[in-house]
This record gives C-alpha cells, sequence and structure tokens, in this order.
C-alpha cells in the first residue's frame, strides 16, 4: 500500500504529462503483480467492491476525534480523506505487542473484495492505525471510489502500454475484455505471452471531443471542409449492440466516460435491435418534441426507473455518428462516409426512438452564425430550445479517442451577460478548499432604505487561475464581516468588485430573494475598471426573463 | 478588574486603554507596543514604538530611518511602566526578536503572545512559556489537520531531491524574514555546505540576520549568475517570485514551498508547488493547545486563523474562550505578504 500511496503522491503534485507517464511506467516496472495489477485497475476505475460511503468514513473520524473540530478541518480542507487522512490520532504503539506492517494493496483489494458489511469500519480502523499520512490518504481515496488524482484511464493506460513499447489503442481495443488484476495483458506487455483479446460484444470505445472555437480559429478554417449539425442539450451517449456467441442480442448504453448506464434506460433498449455503435444524444421527446436539459435530469441517475417514470420522460437517442456497423470497426473512416452509413443504418432500423440528428447546411461562416442565433428558424424549428448551439466536424475526420486539435468543433450560443457586484465569498471544496472561489453576486434594486443590491446567483468558475488569485486576494483585503465559512466582501457604490457573470438562461424563482434565478451563471470577466453603481439593476434581468419567455 | 478593561480590539488593534498602547496596532497611533517584525504587525507611522532592538532595526530596514517619530528598545525579560500596567518583553520563538508581550494591571495578568512557535528555530530564542491570567493566541494553523512534524526531516526531503535532480536547479519559496534564514540554517545542520543562493528581496534582511551572529555559512546573491552554473544548487525567494518570469533564469527548476501550509495538497498544488515543504514559523495544532494548556489561562482570547476551532477546543476543556476578530492580519506565506515582497525586490 505504501508504495502505491507514494505514487499517488507524486502523481498528485507532478504538472507534466510526461512525467506522469513516467512514474506511472517506473511504478509498473517496479511492482509485482499482483500488486500493480490493482494498482492499474484503482486508477482506470475498474475495481468492483463495495466502496465505502462517506458517511461510514465520517463515523469513523468522529468516533476518534470531536465532530465539531471535524466538520472545520474538513469545512478548511475540503476533500473527506484528506481530512481524515491528516486528523487521524496516532494509534498507541502496543508494548510487547507486534505492531502489525501496514497492508499490501493486494491485501486490501481482496480483503474488501470479500468483507462482510459490517467489518468493514473496524478492518478500516486497524488499516489506518497501520499506515502513515500518505498512506492513509490513499487508503481513503481507494475505499471511497473518488481518486480523482488527475490521471485519466487513458493515461494509464497509456504508461502501461511504454512498459512493453506498445500502441495505448491496442489496449483500449482490449480492455473490455480484460479483468483486474490483469495478468495477461502484463505477461503480454514484458512478452511472456500471447496479446489478450477482447470477447466483449458490446464493447465501450473511447469518445471523441470537440474543442470550443474561438473568432480566430474561424480564419483559418474553410467552411467547404466542415459538416455542421445542431448541438443537443441532452447527453451523450454510445449505444452499442452485438450477438452473443448464443445468437442473443445484447444492447448497453454508455456515457460519455464508459460507464454503463443501460439499467437506467430499459426502454431504449428495444430499439438497439441491430448490432452497430452509435453515438449520439439522449434527449427525452414528447410527441416528437426534444424536451429541455431539466426535464431530462428526471431520468439521471435513477436507481429504480418505474413504468410512470418511462411514460412520462420517454426516452430517445437523436444518432450522429456510427463507430461500428455489424463486425465492421468505420472509425477509421472520414467522418462524411460514416455519416453516409448513419443515415442509411437509421433508415434500416427503422425505430421510433432512434433519429438522425440533421445537418445544418450552410455556405459561409455568417449564414452559419445566422443559423446558430436563430435555430428555429434554421431548421431545429419547434426543438430550436434545446439546441445550444452547433457542432463543427471535418468531412475528413476519423473517428479518435480524446480531444484531437482541429477536427470537431462546437459553437456554442451566445450566453446572457450582466455586471454584478461581487457580495459573498466563501472557500471552494476539493482543489479551491483554501482559496475563496464560490461568489455571490448581486445587481441594484429600488429597497427600503435606497439603492440596494440584491443577490441574483452564484458562480464557482469561469475565471482563470490567475484571475482567482486576484479576487482571492481582494476578498482578503475587503472582507467586512466573517459569518463561519463566508465573508462578506465589501459592495457599496463607489467600492466592491464587479463581475462580468454570463449565464445560460433565466428563471422566475420565487426561492430567491429577487425573484429570478440563473442557469449555469460563470464569471466571464473582472471588471476592475468599473465601479459598483454602474453594475446592471434587476430590471434588466426581468426584461430579459421577459424576452427568454416572450420567445 | 475585568480583562476587557486591560485590553480591547478595536479597529486600530488592540487597545490597552490604562497604559495608553496599542499592540501591533494596523492604523497609525500615538503609542505601539510591537509583538515582531512582520510586516502586518509592525506597521510604519506611529509616535512612539516600544520593540525589542531586532524588531526595530527590521522596521527600520523596511521603512527607513523615520518609520516612527520615537522608539524604545526593550530586553527580553525586562520590564517598563506604561500608564497604570507594567510591560514585560519574553521570547516567541517566532522569528528574531519576535515577543510575547505581557501586561498586567493590578493582580491580572494578559499576555498576548504575537505570532509563536513552540518547535525548535536556531535563528532565534526558543519560546518562553508564561504562565497567565487571559492567553491571547494566534490561531493560524488551529485546525486539528495541521501537525508539523519535525522541519529537518522537511528539509532532508529538499536535500534527497536535489541528489536525484543534479542537472536542476531548487528554487525554496520562503517568507523572506525569518523562513528563509531558518531553512538555511536548517540546510547548514543537514551538511549541505555549498554556496546558497539568495533573491534580491532577502538580501538585507538576510545579512542582518547574519550580523546579529546567525551563522549562515556562505551566502550569493544569484543576480548576475549564468544558468547552467545553477544546476544543482538551491536558491531562496520569495514565494511570489517563484511562479515569477524571474524563474526563467535557472535551469528547469523544482519549485519547492516552505510553509506550514503544505500540508494540505490543494494549498501546495494550486500554487505550482512540485516539491511541498511542512516548515512552519507558527505552531501547530499540538503546539497550539499544549501552549494554552501549559499557560494555565482560565481565559484565552483567539485572533488571526482558525479562531472557531480553537476556541471550541478551549470551552471543551472548561476554558472561558473567545474569538477576537482582529482585522488585518495574514500570515506571511499568503498573498498579500507576496505582494510586499514584490515591492521590496
Amino acid at each position: 500500500m505504501n508504495r502505491f500511496a507514494e505514487l499517488l503522491d507524486r502523481l498528485a503534485y507532478e504538472p507534466g504529462r510526461n512525467n506522469k507517464l513516467r512514474l506511472l511506467t517506473a511504478y509498473f516496472r517496479e511492482v509485482p503483480d499482483p500488486d500493480r495489477g490493482y494498482a492499474l485497475a484503482a486508477i482506470t476505475g475498474a475495481l468492483s467492491f463495495k466502496h465505502a460511503k462517506a458517511g461510514l468514513i465520517r463515523d469513523l473520524i468522529t468516533e476518534r476525534a470531536d465532530p465539531e473540530l471535524f466538520r472545520l478541518s474538513y469545512d478548511y480542507v475540503g476533500d473527506l480523506s484528506e481530512t481524515v487522512a491528516l486528523m487521524w490520532p496516532k494509534a498507541p504503539l502496543m508494548a510487547g505487542h507486534n505492531n502489525p506492517p501496514p497492508p499490501t494493496l493486494t491485501e486490501v483489494v481482496t480483503t474488501l473484495r470479500t468483507l462482510g458489511k459490517t467489518e468493514l469500519p473496524k478492518q478500516l480502523s486497524r488499516w489506518l492505525d497501520e499506515l502513515d499520512e500518505t498512506g492513509r490518504w490513499a487508503l481513503l481515496k481507494l475505499v471511497t471510489g473518488a481518486m480523482r488524482i488527475g490521471i485519466s484511464a487513458r493515461l494509464a493506460k497509456t504508461a502501461a502500454a511504454a512498459l512493453g513499447e506498445k500502441d495505448p489503442h491496442d489496449i483500449e481495443l482490449m480492455w473490455p475484455g480484460l479483468s483486474p488484476p490483469y495478468p495477461d495483458l502484463f505477461a503480454w506487455l514484458e512478452g511472456r505471452g500471447d496479446k489478450p483479446v477482447n470477447r466483449d460484444v458490446a464493447p465501450f470505445r473511447p469518445v471523441m471531443l470537440a474543442h470550443a472555437i474561438e473568432d480566430e480559429d474561424f480564419k483559418n478554417l474553410d467552411p467547404a471542409d466542415f459538416i455542421a449539425e445542431w448541438k443537443w442539450d441532452g447527453i451523450r451517449v454510445q449505444a452499442v449492440s452485438g450477438r452473443d456467441s448464443a445468437g442473443h442480442m445484447q444492447a448497453r448504453l454508455y456515457s460519455r466516460t464508459g460507464e454503463d448506464i443501460t439499467k437506467s434506460f430499459p426502454d431504449l433498449v428495444p430499439s438497439l435491435h441491430l448490432p452497430a455503435a452509435i453515438d449520439g444524444e439522449l434527449l427525452v421527446l414528447r410527441d416528437g418534441r426534444v424536451q429541455s436539459f431539466n426535464v431530462l435530469q428526471q431520468r439521471l441517475n435513477r436507481k429504480l426507473v418505474s413504468p410512470k417514470l418511462i411514460k412520462e420522460f420517454p426516452i430517445h437517442l437523436r444518432a450522429y455518428d456510427l463507430l461500428g456497423d455489424d463486425a465492421n470497426d468505420l472509425r477509421e473512416l472520414p467522418f462524411a462516409e460514416r455519416r453516409k452509413r448513419l443515415q442509411a443504418f437509421v433508415k434500416k432500423l427503422d425505430d421510433a426512438r432512434i433519429d438522425l440528428s440533421p445537418t445544418v447546411p450552410f455556405d459561409n461562416w455568417n449564414a452559419l452564425m445566422a443559423a446558430r442565433a436563430d435555430p428555429a428558424s434554421a431548421g431545429a424549428g419547434e426543438d430550436a430550445d434545446a439546441v445550444e448551439g452547433v457542432m463543427l466536424k471535418r468531412r475528413d475526420a476519423p473517428y479518435l479517442p480524446g480531444r484531437p486539435k482541429g477536427q470537431w468543433w462546437k459553437w456554442k450560443r451566445d450566453p446572457h451577460l450582466i455586471d454584478a457586484v461581487l457580495m459573498y465569498a466563501q472557500r471552494g471544496h476539493g482543489k479551491r478548499s483554501s482559496y475563496y472561489s464560490d461568489y455571490t453576486f448581486g445587481v441594484w434594486t429600488d429597497g427600503e432604505d435606497g439603492e440596494q443590491l440584491v443577490p441574483v446567483g452564484k458562480a464557482y468558475f469561469g475565471f482563470t487561475d490567475e484571475e482567482l488569485l486576484q479576487i482571492d486576494r481582494f476578498v482578503r483585503r475587503n472582507t467586512t464581516e466573517k459569518f463561519g465559512p463566508v465573508r462578506h466582501v465589501v459592495h457599496e457604490p463607489d467600492q466592491g468588485l464587479v463581475l462580468e457573470v454570463a449565464f445560460e438562461g433565466l428563471q422566475r424563482s420565487p426561492r430567491h430573494k429577487s425573484g429570478v434565478a440563473m442557469r449555469f451563471p460563470r464569471i466571464s470577466r473582472l471588471r476592475w475598471d468599473k465601479p459598483p453603481r454602474e453594475a446592471d439593476r434587476l430590471e434588466t434581468l426581468e426584461r430579459m426573463l421577459k424576452n427568454v419567455t416572450g420567445n | 478588574m475585568r480583562p476587557q478593561d486591560i485590553l480591547l480590539p478595536t479597529p486600530a488593534g488592540l487597545c490597552c486603554k490604562p497604559g495608553g498602547f496599542h499592540i501591533d496596532p494596523v492604523r497609525a497611533v500615538e503609542r505601539a507596543v510591537i509583538t515582531h517584525g512582520h510586516s502586518d504587525h509592525a506597521r510604519p507611522g506611529h509616535g512612539a514604538v516600544l520593540a525589542t532592538q531586532e524588531t526595530l532595526d527590521m522596521m527600520r530596514l523596511r521603512y527607513g530611518d523615520n518609520f516612527a517619530r520615537s522608539t524604545q528598545a526593550i530586553a527580553y525579560g525586562a520590564e517598563i511602566r506604561l500608564g497604570d500596567v507594567t510591560v514585560k518583553f519574553h521570547p516567541a520563538g517566532h522569528v528574531l526578536g519576535s515577543a510575547q508581550i505581557a501586561v498586567t494591571c493590578k493582580d491580572t495578568c494578559i499576555v498576548a503572545s504575537g505570532d509563536y512557535k513552540d518547535a525548535r528555530d536556531p535563528t532565534c530564542a526558543a519560546f518562553e512559556l508564561v504562565p497567565c491570567d487571559v492567553f491571547i493566541t494566534e490561531a493560524t494553523f488551529g485546525l486539528p489537520v495541521f501537525r508539523h512534524g519535525d522541519a529537518g526531516e522537511e528539509v532532508k526531503k529538499l536535500l534527497a531531491s536535489v541528489t536525484l535532480f543534479p542537472e536542476r536547479a531548487h528554487l525554496v519559496g520562503a517568507y523572506s524574514l525569518g523562513k528563509a534564514q531558518r531553512v538555511i540554517a536548517l540546510l547548514r545542520e543537514s551538511g549541505f555546505d555549498a554556496p546558497i543562493y539568495l533573491h534580491g528581496a532577502m538580501e538585507k534582511i538576510t545579512q542582518y540576520y547574519q550580523s546579529r551572529g546567525i551563522d549562515l555559512g556562505e551566502l550569493r546573491a544569484v543576480r548576475g549568475m549564468k544558468k547552467a552554473d545553477l544546476a544543482g544548487t538551491i536558491t531562496l525567494a520569495p514565494p511570489s517570485a517563484t511562479s515569477d518570469l524571474w524563474t526563467r533564469r535557472f535551469p528547469d527548476p523544482v519549485t519547492a514551498f516552505a510553509s506550514g501550509w503544505m500540508r494540505v495538497r490543494a494549498r501546495a498544488r494550486q500554487r505550482g508547488v512540485e516539491l511541498p515543504l511542512v516548515i512552519s514559523d507558527h505552531a501547530d495544532w499540538d503546539g497550539l493547545t499544549a501552549t494554552i494548556a501549559a499557560t494555565g489561562a482560565g481565559e484565552v482570547w483567539v485572533t488571526h486563523g482558525q479562531e472557531d476551532a480553537l476556541v471550541h477546543w478551549c470551552k471543551s476543556k472548561g476554558l472561558v474562550a473567545r474569538p477576537l476578530d482582529l482585522v488585518g492580519y495574514g500570515d506571511e506565506d499568503e498573498g498579500e505578504a507576496a505582494a510586499t515582497d514584490e515591492a521590496d525586490a
């Protein structure tokens, strides 16, 4: 466990991708089976023991330490595993007793697999006593299933591939057929065994992602090279089906990260009755009309899918790419060719739940900009509200995993912008736990005592790291009052910080004092140049609300 | 006499009415009594200033000769009468010249400890425990997640990294008053005897430490050095400089940061630190709680830092405790102090 903990610790501080790869590859080279295999599984999220709930970890620490001190510490550190690892009180050394050595990673993983639920707390306490700080941190990350150490599964596989100077793509292809601790994979990488084959009939293919397009990008792009589609405000999924050895069709639905989410959408499975791999958007359609993301949200993260839910929120797949057709891998083909095959496939499938995402015709960037600004009259019709922009895909682009440069672009609709005044700041969580990174902002309105600021939203991101430092410094220097973790930041007509806030949508909300709620607000610019008195007024938002609902 | 009649928090700082002075005032006042030379505690523009000789010297270095109308130096252990109170200075173990200030009025003794640490530090007098009725404590690291460990071990981590990467330069971010000199002294204790390089902002204050008889070995200015010659060397710099254009003069630098904050990963990562060194000039959680208990004080006032947790701990031990909510004190490793460093550079 300690060698694994040391690896995670060093990875956590290493910023460079190449150095991360070197650290990982060195670990796979030095550490024997099965520890290294379990490490690979842990980093790629492939371990399948029941994870300890955060509540259990809280119970463990509050048995050993003052609950209030734990609460304050957690609030400060922002990460449960780290907080507990740091404040776990040293167990007294037992005199005349052989204090046990810390557990190995294999011991931890195999014990967790078979351990009964009631024995888990005691076992964890024992391990926490035996391990040092870094070991405790790694153990808790592992058992809570929240590694989040900035290492993607892809990077870990790339590092493993480097062990045998193999192509990481090969590992991706065989991956669904492998299971921890991957003895056959390491045997192949070290030249001691044959190449493992993937026997999964409906495997996940790593998805291809788009870059956000910037104004200056257009200068270097030729409209003739691209096909445009609507960017739907749904959930990106991959629907894969294939026949098993008994000839039965197996269908699976994967999230963009490869998580199997089939169980949440049983109503879509019968529609996947031809062997293929479709890349598309999961949407809720009522009377043929795409519903908003808020409606779709009702179907997400459900453990139990009731008939009522299925009826009220009918699920739909809008297809935009075809990665495999029967046994053929189409990913090497240019997009224009895949698109043709997709059209033919959707026609052959002939299923009401699966349709084709239409293309958006355009001759030049101005025409596309007009379509993006007004999807309703550019073909999206009644579904225009569910369009969050356009996608640009190179006609000749193969389907490449990850976010390859220059192949796919996303061009979102212009967000709404307002100038608001920073009112309160709170420390963030996770990576930002030691910085004031959660901001409540307000706009002006007529109050009982004249002009006053009323809070209209909260934003946690949108700023650069450099801007975060500047705001953090501003908050610390301009705090007028402290309420627990919340700082009141000066917000007077001539004193304070104006934030340009971008947001996606606006709704009436009786729960907010201002009466409006923003969707997806973020800080787009810091207006050091603007005095707070010149920030926007609530009336501006109300006007926007009218315009939005008036559409 | 109630303790709050002796010392009272005001916007200008902790005010002693019967003595007619403020302790570490953040605004200009007639008479200031100052615990130590960090810029958030020792500010210019006061009428009369009472402090240790070292603190007065540091203020002079930073602000020039006219930083106050008049000054008076006081030695550790010396007692002085101001108005209706007596004031006595005791070592705080924080940085060179740092003091706790014991204020006694009639039969009530309040100790304003300023910033302090009970850990060993070869560059300043060791913290002295002062029994008192009311103890005013800082709470910079007032959470049980902060346990600093042995600073010597952290310096060994740095030396191991220097051995591992002989082709790279090691840049150690350290606050220029106190932390930098302590890190240098610890490096010397660990047997590192090569020249150590200094950022321009650290030269004056480090020379001052040497002039007070603290042996720091051979020190050189990094200014004017050739890039290639800095391979395998250690350079001390203000924390803000380690993420600056300034670092381009070094060959593939490894960025270290010596601070108690380095216990928390998010802090280290956010600053782009590759080699976090948990070395602090403030008491850690165990140090704070052990010190509070040992003073025998029945009442504890908690200021700058994590007041809530320490107040909670005191109350759970049956002590009267309250946060002081003094505004204007940072901890010197944070951005605010770093900005001051830039101004010095």
